[in-house]
């Protein structure tokens, strides 16, 4: 199981493993800040040193000079370290902008929280527990859900962290540099067992991931009922039966919940069409203008009337599926939609009102 | 002067004025309430830090081998509830604003006395409830309480626990208003605004914090027990309310209950540079003004704990710069500390050493706060030991710096005697190194990724927690050492003058201990605060309120 590859012991460090692109960014500002520390620390312990051998009780110093003017140095130490700070804001939260924002072509894992593991399941329905497979320069990313409390997502070695919420969708996404194999940890208490709510992340060069994912395929298709693998013994009910996603053809989600009647018609008086519209700017009927992303879709599944499209009157004739839904169903519908291209399926127009043409 | 003292002996002090056990647990004094508090703090303070040392005591192996995680799990709940709501937030206020509030004004007593007698029975049945529930079984939810654990999956004694803290947070609201009030309408005559010791100022600003914030707390744990007990759904999304909403009531109290327990150590910090410079404080105003400048801009940077949680980005941009903003006000009283040396005559006399301690200390620490308040570098270290390090520089190397050096100095007016100053230096410099020896390896660790609130972890972090779990043993030293010679000088040592330190304010003019009315005659002042002798003589300084018959 996991412990196994953790066991691979590090040696000791004062600085962590970096194995991502955000790592350097992240890196930087941090160094940015220790040296804005070591500026300040010494000015202050010179000042303090200086005045406090200079002045001391006994010593014979010349003391009668004193600051006439008291404005200009109080002015000093209040723009001066106001300038630096704000520097240090711009740069820290322009890469927390770049760190929050995935590029289009991401490749999106699902991940769920729950005490006290991590499950996680790959586009195609592979299934992991307490390990994430990723490849090297290719950007993924994690759309996190918790089962039970709030859980935090954290990869040192990568500098992110995300906390993991119960009935809500977050996400974070990294590129990862380095092959190797990296702590994961929940960072947020959970219960009892937080501390050991841990596992890894194994980093793969592409050739060697797409070998990983084809030795899964053979070896699930010659002895899907004898892997002894570690993590599926303690992965609990939900992943016995590890359900492999189609997306091209239609996944028994959207077939068992009766999506299609409504969503997939020609017909466009009973649900919008879901082609082509994850992603998009769309205008509801409120008249809020929203972006139609992984939390958006979670949500409107479980609470149909949170986001009415434009031109669908003010109540949704669509029943709400919360507590039919599991976490796996989810993931498997809203990858469905994403997937789901503008001009396949057989769709014709896409009826969610954009603001954009 | 001779009149004054020959006038004060003839009345019995506030401690010699009765002896039966009525006599303090019905005292409407200010001063007898403060000893009170003192007394029941350090009790608190000691249960806290016994948790502190198991909790060390376990980290100093990777496994989980002296306590198993469920144990730990209610250590590190204990420590941080006991030591935040119990110790730290009521020290200074409690005990040494109680005490000096009405002395440093010139006021016989605070505008509600029965109410601040109030406040301390609703302090100790809040702590009774806290300590019962750890009898109860602990809780094994931290200090806070983060939802929908707390509320629905903890099966521990939360509701015990959060009564407790509610309870004792109407002591804290009490205090504050009591504090406002007798700021405003006691101070002696010719005490003006800016003639005020800049520990007023600091309290003035921390009781705005106390009566502002900490009726959100109450509605805050209100709301926890609502949830917990009759399944009302407000924070747990299986019953439709929002996680989130729970971290945002949490910490528009939190946040500023670190500046409740910041301010006060600032505004300590301020009497003692000045004193033991032998110089008149630089930037008087500026530091004033910085007091109430942290107060205010403290109620608006909560959401920088909410960075990875699920905040908005604009949200998050927002919190990050007001949070970079709250250090300039912080960075303006070092300053003006540090400068506040030059010319001086300075006197390394143990409250002097916790002074230069705390500027050292919180220099870090706030420092430290910069990193948490830029968006990129929380995000790594968000919740991991870089969070427990910068917090412990302050509430530590800050305020538990500040109120021993305060307790030192104000020692021989509260009790009468004075301290073994050899001892006093020893145990504030043990103090020094042990704190560094303990947090700074944190820093470090966090940097490393190692989370927080964890009984094991990898093993590569095992060189730098050891060295922390030394440090804390050294620590745990210089807190007891000071607890053995501070009670031992209650019988053994020379009784105080009336101003050893030759130090400036009002409370210097009254007896030591002082009578119960505090002055004989109603003091008038004259003069602006800290008007040392120029170049450094270490004589009496002019009497800032002269004693003048006055029919009150």
């Amino acid at each position: 199981m996991t412990m196994r590859v953790l066991a691979q012991s590090r040696g000791f460090s004062l600085w962590p493993e970096s194995a991502s692109t955000s790592a350097e960014d992240v890196d930087l500002v941090y160094l940015a800040l220790l040296g804005l520390t070591l500026f300040f620390v010494v000015l202050i312990g010179a000042m303090a040193l200086g005045f406090g051998v200079k002045y001391r009780a006994g010593a014979k110093s010349f003391r009668d000079h004193p600051i006439r003017k008291t404005l200009p140095i109080e002015l000093t130490w209040i723009v001066a370290p106001l300038v630096m700070t704000l520097v240090i804001f711009v740069w820290g939260a322009s890469v927390f902008v770049d760190l929050g924002t995935p590029p289009a072509d991401a490749r999106s894992i699902y991940v769920v929280g729950k005490q006290w593991m991590w499950k996680v399941q790959h586009p195609g329905g592979r299934q992991e527990i307490n390990e994430l497979h990723v490849p090297t320069a290719e950007s993924i990313k994690l759309v996190l859900t918790s089962q039970d409390v709030i859980h935090s997502f954290y990869v040192p070695a990568f500098r992110i962290k995300r906390d993991a919420l119960p009935n809500q969708y977050t996400s974070l996404w990294f590129r990862a540099t380095r092959p190797g194999v990296y702590h994961l940890f929940c960072a947020e208490y959970c219960g009892t067992d937080h501390a050991r709510m841990r596992g890894s992340v194994v980093v793969m060069t592409p050739t060697d991931y797409q070998q990983w994912l084809a030795e899964e395929v053979t070896e699930r298709r010659s002895d899907g009922a004898t892997r002894g693998r570690d993590e599926e013994k303690e992965s609990g009910p939900d992943s016995a039966t590890s359900r492999r996603i189609d997306v091209s053809t239609s996944p028994s989600a959207f077939v068992e919940f009766g999506c299609a009647a409504c969503h997939q018609s020609n017909t466009t008086d009973a649900g919008p069409n879901l082609a082509g519209l994850f992603g998009r700017t769309v205008r509801l009927a409120d008249g809020r203008v929203v972006v139609a992303d992984e939390e958006f879709l979670r949500r409107s599944i479980l609470e149909p009337n949170h986001a009415i499209p434009s031109g669908y009157g003010n109540s949704s004739s669509m029943p709400t599926y919360a507590g039919q839904i599991n976490d796996d169903q989810m993931a498997e519908l809203v990858e469905f939609i994403k997937s789901l291209e503008t001009n396949g399926e057989g769709a014709t127009q896409p009826d969610w009102p954009a603001t954009t043409p | 002067m001779t009149t004054l003292d020959t006038l004060t002996v003839a009345a019995p002090s506030y401690l010699a004025s009765r002896w039966s056990l009525r006599s303090w647990l019905l005292t409407l004094d200010h001063k007898r309430i403060a000893i009170l508090y003192l007394v029941s703090i350090t009790g608190f303070f000691f249960i806290g830090g016994a948790a502190a040392v198991l909790m060390r005591l376990e980290l100093a192996t990777p496994e989980s081998d002296v306590v198993q995680s469920a144990v730990y799990n209610r250590l590190f709940t204990i420590h941080g509830t006991v030591m935040v709501w119990f110790f730290l937030i009521p020290s200074i206020p409690a005990v040494l604003g109680n005490f000096l509030v009405p002395l440093m004004i010139g006021a016989r007593d605070l505008a509600f006395p029965r109410l601040n007698l109030l406040s301390w029975y609703l302090f100790m049945a809040g702590g009774v409830l806290a300590i019962g529930s750890i009898v109860a079984g602990g809780v094994d939810t931290g200090w806070t309480f983060y939802t929908p654990f707390s509320t629905t999956y903890a099966n521990s004694a939360v509701i015990p626990m959060v009564a407790g803290i509610f309870i004792s947070g109407f002591s804290s609201i009490l205090t504050g208003m009591n504090f406002v009030v007798t700021v405003h309408t006691m101070r002696a005559p010719g005490m003006t605004w800016f003639r005020l010791p800049l520990f007023i100022w600091a309290m003035y600003a921390t009781s705005l914090i106390f009566v502002l914030a900490t009726p959100v707390l109450a509605i805050t744990l209100a709301l926890i027990g609502i949830e917990r007990i009759w399944g009302v759904g407000v924070f747990d999304p299986a019953l439709g309310g929002d996680p989130l909403l729970f971290q945002h009531l949490f910490w528009f109290y939190s946040h500023p209950a670190v500046y409740i327990m910041v301010l006060p150590a600032m505004g300590i910090v301020s009497e003692l540079i000045p004193c033991f410079a032998r110089n008149p404080i630089f930037g008087y105003r500026f530091i004033a003004y910085s007091s109430l400048a942290i107060a205010i801009l403290g109620f608006l940077v909560w959401g920088h704990h909410m960075f990875v949680a699920g905040q908005s980005l604009y949200a998050s941009m927002v919190f990050s710069i007001l949070s970079f903003l709250v250090a300039i006000p912080s960075g303006v009283k070092v300053f003006n500390w540090i400068v506040t040396l030059r010319n001086g005559t300075i006197q390394y006399k143990t409250p002097m050493l916790y002074a230069l301690g705390f500027i050292g200390l919180f220099t870090v620490g706030g420092l430290t706060g910069l990193y948490l308040a830029s968006l990129a570098v929380d995000l790594h270290v968000h919740d991991t030991y870089f969070v427990i390090a910068h917090f412990h520089y302050i509430m530590v190397g800050g305020a538990v710096m500040a109120y021993l050096g305060g307790i030192h100095f104000w020692w021989p007016k509260m009790t009468g005697r004075m301290y073994p100053e050899a001892w006093g230096v020893f145990s504030a410099v043990l103090l020094f190194f042990g704190f560094n020896l303990t947090f700074f390896p944190q820093f470090l660790l966090g940097y490393l990724g190692m989370v927080r609130r964890v009984a094991e972890y990898p093993p590569e972090f095992q060189v730098l927690n050891v060295l922390s779990s030394a440090g804390a043993s050294i620590l745990g030293v210089a807190y007891l050492v000071p607890l053995v010679y501070l009670t031992a000088s209650l019988i053994r040592l020379p009784s105080a003058e009336r101003n050893p330190w030759k130090a400036t304010g009002l409370e210097w003019e009254t007896s030591s201990p002082p009578t119960e009315f505090n002055f004989v005659q109603a003091p008038v002042v004259t003069s602006p605060p800290y008007a040392y002798p120029p170049l450094g003589a270490i004589a009496e300084p002019p009497a800032t309120g002269v004693q003048e018959a006055s029919s009150g």
